[in-house]
């Protein structure tokens, strides 16, 4: 017995793709100690294809599994591909979080966004999945 | 799989001496003890004798104890009774920022009648300044209410100077005991104590039954209106089997105070010392000294402790982000928060509170568990330093 299904416990217990990656393509981060949660993304990618991710991140069991499972649905995606997912994506992928855990995967979509974001400017690139995309809006995250 | 329960400021096992004089007041010994029959007469006795062993524990008359449901309604009787039966608005009460919730939102509600409350602050190990006491008292304050000994980081507040200090000014004190009782000695008398919580399930007793403690002669209002139990002052049918418990183990903590601090404060220092030498970058909340027997609180940088905690269940490890009311929310510690933690440290504070069952052996098994499980969390965080 525990708050989170199965599958959420063996991400949080067996994360995929923690940690950080020599010469990243792209960085991104969301969230801060001050929330109590925060996570940063490493990409790397090749011809518009994200072809590895890996993530580090300071957060509950929830925000820690749907790190592991955001970087594993966008691997293998192309950078339009990975913009239209969003966190509902995360959750669904595991099987559901408690209601009041739902936001947590709020990070994973934040920082994946916000990697992409300056990857795209650094490579002058017009990215639909972008559009309206402001990284320094003040974000809606609720504690 | 080896379980190991470090969360007794949360609560206690009812130990099977209390159990076994519970048993035969449900179905045996059922009567109602306002009745006039044998029934009657036999629950009577039963809690004539448990109000003696609480009124033994802190040093106070039999007749000075009231039964309640608990700690919570302990405090909100005391807050309201107290300032709530004032006019509206000319109420001034002093607390402090560390309080349990049954206090603080006791005073919120005050506030929200007009009264004004003021919000001691602490200093960075949790301990509350007499001098600010005097400072805070003016010429409305009617009641000072501080807790004995803090549920988060076990600060043992100095009562008898903070009870003199309102003594002086004839103003009432109260204090929370509900962490105290049973972990360490307490007279009411010696102390200046006007009126005092107690709750039995964190003495090896039932859930659902605490005491208010108030001294002879202090103006106090009922709150919970009714029948003429409790002296007429606290209505409704008493729950014998619960009282009874709690005055069995009030008699137990009375008799064991003196082992139980010397072994679980040996066990408690043993922890903390294993803890600073075998993990890195650890910090204990709170004093070394002035602390609770069972209490430790420690800071795991850069991890959170939600997460850590979770972890820990995963092995067996019973712990906690704080106290129980706030580990199924996300609110960051008030107690670390008014001690002047860092937020994030705060986030990536546990409390483990041990107890008589706890062991040599739970210890260096959670410390084990620990070790691994603070370098896994670690190995993928962003703020671990290089
Ligand atoms: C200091 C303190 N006061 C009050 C309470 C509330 O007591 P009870 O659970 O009996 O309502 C607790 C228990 O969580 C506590 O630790």
């Amino acid at each position: 017995m525990s708050m989170y299904n199965e599958k959420v416990m063996s991400h949080f217990t067996n994360p995929h793709n923690a940690g950080t990656m020599e010469n990243p393509d792209a960085v991104g981060s969301f969230g801060s100690p001050v929330c109590g949660d925060m996570m940063e993304i490493s990409l790397k990618i090749t011809d518009g294809v994200i072809e590895d991710a890996k993530f580090r991140t300071f957060g509950c069991g929830s925000a820690i599994a749907s790190s592991s499972v955001a970087t594993e649905m966008i691997k293998g995606k192309t950078l339009e591909e990975a913009l239209a997912l969003t966190n509902n994506d995360f959750v669904a992928e595991l099987g559901g979080l408690p209601e009041a855990k739902v936001h947590c995967s709020v990070l994973s979509e934040q920082a994946i966004k916000r990697a992409i974001y300056q990857y795209a400017k650094e490579h002058d690139l017009e990215l639909e999945g972008l559009k309206g995309f402001d990284p320094d809006a003040e974000f809606e995250h609720d504690h | 799989m080896r379980q190991v329960y470090l969360d007794y400021a949360a609560t206690t096992p009812v130990k099977e001496e209390v159990l076994a004089e519970m048993l035969p007041f449900f179905s045996l010994q059922y009567g109602n003890p306002s009745s006039l029959h044998k029934f009657g007469y036999t629950a009577r006795e039963a809690v004539d004798l448990a109000r003696e062993r609480v009124a033994a524990l802190i040093g106070a008359k039999a007749s000075e104890i009231y039964f309640t449901s608990g700690g919570t309604e302990s405090d909100n009787w005391a807050v309201e009774g107290v300032a709530g039966a004032q006019p509206a608005g000319r109420a001034h009460v002093i607390t402090s920022k560390i309080e349990h919730h049954a206090l603080l939102h006791s005073c919120a509600a005050l506030e929200e009648k007009g009264h004004s409350v003021s919000y001691l602050e602490v200093d960075p190990t949790g301990f509350v300044q007499p001098h600010a006491l005097k400072q805070a008292i003016n010429e409305r304050t009617c009641l000072v209410s501080i807790m004995f000994a803090n549920n988060e980081v076990g600060s043992i507040q100095p009562i008898a100077e903070l009870a003199k200090i309102a003594n002086s000014a004839g103003i009432i004190f109260h204090t929370d005991a509900v962490q105290a009782a049973g972990n360490l000695p307490i007279n009411v008398q010696q102390l200046g104590i006007d009126m005092l919580s107690l709750s039995a399930h964190k003495i090896y007793g039932p859930k659902g039954i605490g005491a208010l403690y108030i001294k002879e002669g202090t103006a106090i209002s009922n709150f919970i209106h009714g029948g003429s139990q409790e002296h007429k002052r606290r209505a409704g049918t008493e729950n014998v089997p619960g009282i009874v418990g709690f005055g069995k183990a009030a008699e137990l903590a009375a008799r064991n105070l003196n082992d139980h601090i010397k072994k679980t404060t040996t066990l408690r220092d043993y922890f903390i010392d294993r803890l600073l030498a075998d993990i890195p970058d650890v910090q204990i909340n709170g004093s070394r000294e002035q602390r609770l027997p069972g209490n430790v609180n420690a800071t795991f940088n850069y991890i959170e402790g939600e997460a850590l905690l979770l972890d820990l269940d995963i092995n067996g490890i019973a712990a906690s982000t704080g106290s129980a009311c706030s580990s199924g929310s996300f609110a960051p510690s008030h107690v670390l928060t008014a001690m002047g933690l860092p937020i994030e440290q705060v986030y990536s504070s546990l409390r483990f509170s041990l107890g008589d069952f706890t062991t040599k052996e739970d210890i260096d098994h959670t410390v084990s568990v620990l070790n691994a499980t603070v370098k896994r969390l670690r190995a993928f965080s962003p703020f671990t330093q290089e």
